[in-house]
C-alpha cells in the first residue's frame, strides 16, 4: 500500500487541481464562525482542518435531512397524473476531504441497512457510491472520543480511500483503494513518502490511541439476552433526565431513521424522505391511537437498546456506534452513551434490584 | 436492483362497502402495466403499501390469494389520513401499490398438517387469502383438515360475509363463523366471543396441528390461555403482527421489536419468537 | 453555592424520609464540564448525588407535567414561574408539590465559554463571581458576570416566587434592567433588515425540536407540527415551515413563558430564539402590564376579559 508525502505547500494547489474532476466538501466554519460543519467548498474555498470536530456529523452528505423522492403531477388533467417519477439528480463525483476516521467508519456501518441483499435504497446508495473519502486522522482526540473501544479509532481506516495523516510540514497519504488512487492523481500528489513514513504515523498513531481516555465495555452485552436488558431496573434512572428532543439522532454518524411525507404545493406533489427521530413520541404511533412507545423512558430504552444491543445481535460486527462523542457534546442534559453502555455492560440479571 | 420505493401504478377497479357501517371497505386493484402483476407475485400472508400520492402510504394484509389473477385486494379501514382519503376514492382512480412486503404464513412448513385459523373483526384480510389459497383445487389435498374460528361483534361487521357462507356449506373445510352477539332471529351460526369459540371447537393441539391467529390485541389476550390449555405449544402457534411502518422494506427503522423489524422479518411470526422479544408492537 | 447544596440534599433527604413526598427531581453531576443531568431521586440515601452550581440552567419544571406523585423538587426564579404556570394551567396540583427554593445568581452559557477559550474544556471551578477554565494547555478566569445566559443577565426573578423551604438566603433582585434592550435594537430595523436578520436566524434550524421539547410550556399530546389531520405544517427543510414553527411555537407562549433560557441551552445549533418568545412577553407587558408565573392565584390576561383591555387592533 502506498503512501504518498503531499508537502504543506502542495496542498492548495492540489486541491484546486482535484476541484476539476471532484465537487469538494469538507468541514468548514459557518458564517458565525464557530459551529464547523460540512459543506460543498466554494470555488476557492478550502477545507478548515483545524477547526473542533463538526456539531452535526457528515452524514448529510450522503443522506440529506430533507430529500425528494419522487415528483407527480396531481393535475386531474394531466395523463401521468399520480404516477411517481425519480427527479433527475446527478450523482456527481464527490471528494469528501477532512473526514474523521470515526465518521468514515459510521457510513460502513449504515451501509448495512440501505444495500441489502433484499433491497437497495438507491438515494442513500448513490449518493455514497459517488463519494471518495479522504480522511484525517485525529492526532489530537477529544475528551468525548472514545471511538477506540468501538472498533473505530483516530488513525481508523474503515471507509476511507485516503487516510491523512498530519506531520506538520506535509501529510503523509495511505492511499488505501482505487478511489484513492483516482483521488491523489486528481490532485497531482504523486511523491512517493520514504521509508520512515510507516514508522511516523505508527508513532503518531500510538500517540493518539493512548490519549483516548474515554473507554466502554460491551464484551458483557454481547451474552445478556434482549430481555434481560430491556426488563432491567436502570431504564428509568437512565432515562429520567431526557427531553425526548432527538439532538442526540441528528447529529449521530450512524443513526439513519426516516419518515416519509408526501406534500402537495398547488398541482406538483413531492414525496419526500426525512430525517426522524424514535425518541418523538409520534414515531411509533398506531393510526388507531396505540402507542407501543408511548412513555418517555421506553423510546429511551429503544435508542440504547437499538445502538448497543439490536444492531450488535443482527450484524455481529459491533456496536452501532463509532465513539464519536457529538451526543454527549450536545445532550442538553448530559445523558452519556459511555455510561449507560457501561451500566448495560455491568448489568447482571441474577443479583437484586437494589433501588437508587 | 429497482427502486424499492416506487410503487406500481395501479386503477381502483372495484370499490365494496365491507361492512354494514362502511368502516371498512373492499377495494380490488388493476395493475396498469400487466407485467407489474407477474412481478407482484405474492404469497398468502404478505402485506404491501397502498400509495396515494399527495397524502402518504399505509401498510395493508393483502386479502386476495395469489392464485387469484388479474386483480389484487385489499380491505382497508377508515382511520387516518392516507386511509380516509382511500375511502373517498372510485373505481378509476389511479395510485400505487409497493410490495408484496414482509414473510408469510409458513406454507412449507404447514403442508401435511392440519391447520387452525383464528380471527376476530377486521384482521381477517390475510387468513381470508390463506383459505382461499388453501381451497383451490390444486392446492386442498396439501393439507390436512382445516378449521376456521371467526368472529365479530356483529353480523354486519363480519368481512367478505358471503364467502364465509360458501366455505361453510363445504365440507373440506369446518367454519366456526361467530357474533358477539345478535338480536337477527335468522342468525344460523355460533354466538359467543371468539377465545370461548376457540375453547369450545378448537381442535385439541398435536405435532401436526397449527394455529394461525390474528386479531385485536384484546382478542389475542384471551385467546391465547385457550390454545395453551389445549395443549398448542408455542413454535405452532403463528401470529401476523402490526406496527407503525413508513418504507416497508426494513430501512426507516420505526416497526421494530427488539431487532426484529416487523415490515421485514414479519410480520408473520410464531409465538416462541415473539416470546423472546420486547412487546413493542 | 456549596452551602446550596448541603440544604438541598438535607431538606430532600428529610421529605423522602418523612414520607412528605414519593421523589424529588434536582440535578446530579454531569458528565461533561459545564453540564449537569436532571435526576429523579425516591430514597434518602439517594439525595447525596445531588447538586447545585451555575450548570442547571436547565427548567426543572419541564419534568413534573402529567405525573400523579408527590413530588419534590428542587426550582430556582424561572423554574418557580413555570411551576405557577403550570398550578394555573391545571398540569399539576399545589398540594402536589414541596418546592424547594433556590435564590439564583444566575447559570453560565456553555457556548459563549466555549468561544472564548482557545481549546477543548476540560474542567471548570467557579469561585466567587469567577469561572476558572481549564484545557490541555490553558487555564483562564473569567468574571461570571462577563459568561452569564442571556436571560440571566436581564432576569428581574432570581428569588423564588412560590416555595416551601429554601436552600439559601434571598437575594437582591437586579434592578435598573432593561429587559428588552435585543428586542427593541430588532424592532428599530427597518422591515428588510429586519427579516434578512430573522432568516440568518433559522437558517440552521434542523427541525429536532429540542427547543419544544425543553420548555416546560409545551406539553401538548400532540404539537401542532406532528398533526396529521389536517396536517398545518411541512416536515422538509422548506424555510417556510421552519418559519411557521418558530412564529406559531412563540405564538403558543405568548403571555406565559418565563424567559428561563432552557430552549436556547438545549438548541444543539445555537439558535437564539428567544428573541420571538421575548418580543411577545414584551408586547403582553406593554399591552397588560403582565408577567407570566408570579401568582398562582392571578389568571393570565389571555384567558381573561377586563373591561378596559386594551382593544386598538379591533377595527
Amino acid at each position: 500500500m502506498k503512501i504518498i508525502r503531499i508537502d504543506k505547500k502542495e496542498w492548495n494547489p492540489g486541491l484546486t487541481q482535484a476541484r476539476q474532476s471532484y465537487r469538494l466538501v469538507g468541514p468548514v466554519a459557518d458564517e458565525a464562525g464557530d459551529v464547523a460543519e460540512f459543506r460543498t467548498l466554494d470555488a476557492e474555498q478550502m477545507p478548515d482542518l483545524a477547526a473542533a470536530d463538526t456539531v452535526l456529523s457528515p452524514k448529510a452528505i450522503v443522506y440529506p435531512q430533507s430529500e425528494v423522492m419522487f415528483e407527480y403531477s396531481t393535475d386531474p388533467g394531466d395523463e401521468e397524473r399520480n404516477i411517481l417519477k425519480r427527479p433527475a439528480k446527478a450523482y456527481d463525483a464527490c471528494a469528501v476531504v477532512g473526514i474523521r476516521p470515526y465518521d468514515a467508519a459510521a457510513f460502513t456501518l449504515v451501509r448495512k441497512n440501505f444495500d441489502t441483499p433484499d433491497y437497495r435504497d438507491p438515494y442513500w446508495c448513490d449518493a455514497y457510491e459517488a463519494c471518495t473519502f479522504v480522511g484525517l486522522a485525529v492526532n489530537q482526540p477529544d475528551s468525548t472520543d472514545f471511538s477506540t473501544s468501538v472498533d473505530s479509532g483516530p488513525f481508523s481506516e474503515k471507509g476511507l480511500d485516503v487516510l491523512l495523516v498530519d506531520t506538520q510540514d506535509a501529510y503523509l497519504a495511505k492511499v488505501l483503494t482505487e478511489k484513492g488512487e483516482a483521488f491523489m492523481t486528481a490532485a497531482d500528489w504523486q511523491t512517493a513518502a520514504d521509508a520512515s513514513a510507516e514508522a511516523a504515523i505508527n508513532d503518531l498513531q500510538a500517540a493518539a490511541e493512548a490519549a483516548i481516555q474515554a473507554t466502554v465495555q460491551y464484551d458483557r452485552i454481547k451474552d445478556l439476552s434482549i430481555l434481560d436488558l430491556y426488563n432491567a431496573p436502570f431504564w428509568e434512572d437512565v432515562g429520567f433526565a431526557c427531553i425526548n428532543c432527538g439532538t442526540c439522532t441528528y447529529v449521530c454518524p450512524t443513526c439513519w431513521c426516516f419518515d416519509i411525507q408526501d406534500e402537495v404545493r398547488g398541482k406538483i406533489g413531492r414525496r419526500f424522505k426525512n430525517w426522524d427521530t424514535c425518541m418523538e413520541t409520534q414515531f411509533t404511533l398506531h393510526a388507531s391511537g396505540h402507542n407501543p412507545r408511548g412513555d418517555k423512558v421506553m423510546r429511551v430504552r429503544q435508542r440504547f437498546m437499538h445502538k448497543l444491543k439490536y444492531f450488535l445481535d443482527k450484524y455481529e460486527d459491533g456496536l452501532m456506534c463509532v465513539g464519536c462523542g457529538r451526543c454527549v457534546r450536545s445532550c442538553p442534559v448530559n445523558i452519556d452513551i459511555r455510561k449507560v453502555c457501561n451500566t448495560m455492560n455491568s448489568y447482571d440479571p441474577e443479583a437484586c434490584a437494589c433501588p437508587v | 436492483m429497482s427502486n424499492p420505493y416506487l410503487p406500481y401504478p395501479v386503477r381502483i377497479d372495484e370499490v365494496i362497502d365491507a361492512v354494514d357501517d362502511k368502516s371498512l371497505k373492499t377495494f380490488k386493484f388493476v395493475f396498469l402495466n400487466p407485467d407489474d402483476e407477474a412481478r407482484f407475485n405474492h404469497k398468502a400472508g404478505q402485506f404491501a403499501e397502498l400509495s396515494i400520492p399527495g397524502y402518504g402510504e399505509i401498510p395493508i394484509g393483502i386479502a386476495s390469494a395469489p392464485t387469484e389473477k388479474g386483480f389484487v385486494m385489499f380491505t382497508v379501514f377508515r382511520t387516518g389520513k392516507v386511509s380516509a382519503q382511500l375511502h373517498s376514492m372510485q373505481a378509476g382512480d389511479i395510485m400505487g401499490i409497493r410490495g408484496p412486503l414482509g414473510n408469510w404464513f409458513p406454507w412449507e412448513q404447514l403442508e401435511g398438517k392440519n391447520v387452525v385459523i383464528i380471527g376476530g373483526g377486521f384482521a381477517f384480510t390475510t387468513l381470508r387469502a390463506s383459505i382461499v389459497y388453501m381451497l383451490e383445487p390444486e392446492n386442498r389435498a396439501k393439507f390436512k383438515d382445516i378449521h376456521v374460528i371467526y368472529g365479530a361483534r356483529r353480523p354486519g361487521l363480519l368481512l367478505y360475509r358471503d364467502e364465509l357462507m360458501a366455505w361453510e356449506a363445504r365440507d373440506d373445510i369446518n367454519m366456526h363463523i361467530t357474533v358477539d352477539g345478535t338480536d337477527d332471529p335468522d342468525w344460523k351460526y355460533n354466538v359467543g366471543f371468539v377465545p370461548t369459540i376457540t375453547e369450545q371447537k378448537a381442535p385439541q393441539a398435536d405435532d401436526d396441528t397449527y394455529a394461525i391467529i390474528c386479531g385485536p390485541p384484546v382478542m389475542i389476550k384471551f385467546t391465547q390461555p385457550v390454545l395453551d390449555n389445549l395443549g398448542y405449544t408455542h413454535d405452532h402457534i403463528i401470529m401476523s403482527l402490526e406496527n407503525r411502518m413508513k418504507c416497508g422494506i426494513g430501512m426507516c427503522g420505526r416497526c421494530n421489536i427488539g431487532k426484529e423489524l416487523v415490515c421485514k422479518d414479519g410480520p408473520v411470526f410464531t409465538l416462541e419468537q415473539l416470546n423472546l422479544t420486547p412487546r413493542e408492537y | 453555592m456549596s452551602s446550596y447544596i448541603e440544604s438541598i440534599r438535607s431538606i430532600a433527604e428529610k421529605w423522602l424520609a418523612d414520607g412528605d413526598v414519593e421523589l424529588v427531581i434536582g440535578f446530579r453531576a454531569g458528565s461533561m464540564p459545564l453540564m449537569n443531568e436532571p435526576c429523579l431521586v425516591r430514597t434518602p440515601a439517594g439525595t447525596a448525588q445531588l447538586v447545585w452550581d451555575s450548570n442547571c440552567g436547565i427548567n426543572l419544571a419541564n419534568y413534573i407535567t402529567g405525573r400523579k406523585e408527590k413530588i419534590g423538587i428542587v426550582a430556582k426564579g424561572c423554574d418557580s414561574r413555570n411551576i405557577v404556570n403550570h398550578i394555573v394551567e391545571n398540569k399539576i396540583s399545589r398540594e402536589q408539590l414541596k418546592i424547594i427554593g433556590v435564590p439564583c445568581q444566575g447559570m453560565i452559557d456553555r457556548r459563549k465559554i466555549t468561544a472564548m477559550v482557545p481549546g477543548e474544556i476540560l474542567e471548570v471551578r467557579e469561585e466567587d463571581t469567577a469561572v476558572i477554565v481549564k484545557g490541555a494547555d490553558f487555564e483562564e478566569t473569567l468574571a461570571k458576570a462577563d459568561v452569564l445566559q442571556q436571560n440571566c443577565a436581564v432576569c428581574i426573578h432570581r428569588n423564588p416566587v412560590i416555595y416551601d423551604e429554601l436552600a439559601g438566603e434571598l437575594v437582591a433582585e437586579q434592578d435598573g434592567i432593561d429587559r428588552y434592550a435585543d428586542v427593541k435594537a430588532i424592532e428599530a430595523l427597518a422591515e428588510e433588515e429586519r427579516w434578512d436578520y430573522f432568516e440568518k436566524l433559522l437558517a440552521p434550524c434542523i427541525r429536532c425540536y429540542a427547543c419544544r421539547n425543553a420548555c416546560p410550556l409545551c406539553y401538548c399530546p400532540t404539537c401542532f407540527v406532528d398533526e396529521s389531520k389536517p396536517q398545518w405544517v411541512g416536515k422538509s427543510q422548506d424555510p417556510i415551515d421552519v418559519r411557521t414553527f418558530h412564529f406559531l411555537r412563540a405564538y403558543h407562549c405568548a403571555g406565559r413563558c418565563t424567559d428561563c433560557g432552557a430552549c436556547e441551552r438545549a438548541c444543539p445549533v445555537g439558535i437564539n430564539m428567544r428573541v420571538f418568545t421575548k418580543k411577545l412577553e414584551k408586547d403582553c407587558y406593554d399591552a397588560f402590564g403582565w408577567e407570566a408565573g408570579l401568582d398562582p392565584d392571578v389568571r393570565p390576561p389571555l384567558d381573561t376579559y377586563r373591561p378596559g383591555d386594551p382593544d386598538a387592533f379591533i377595527k
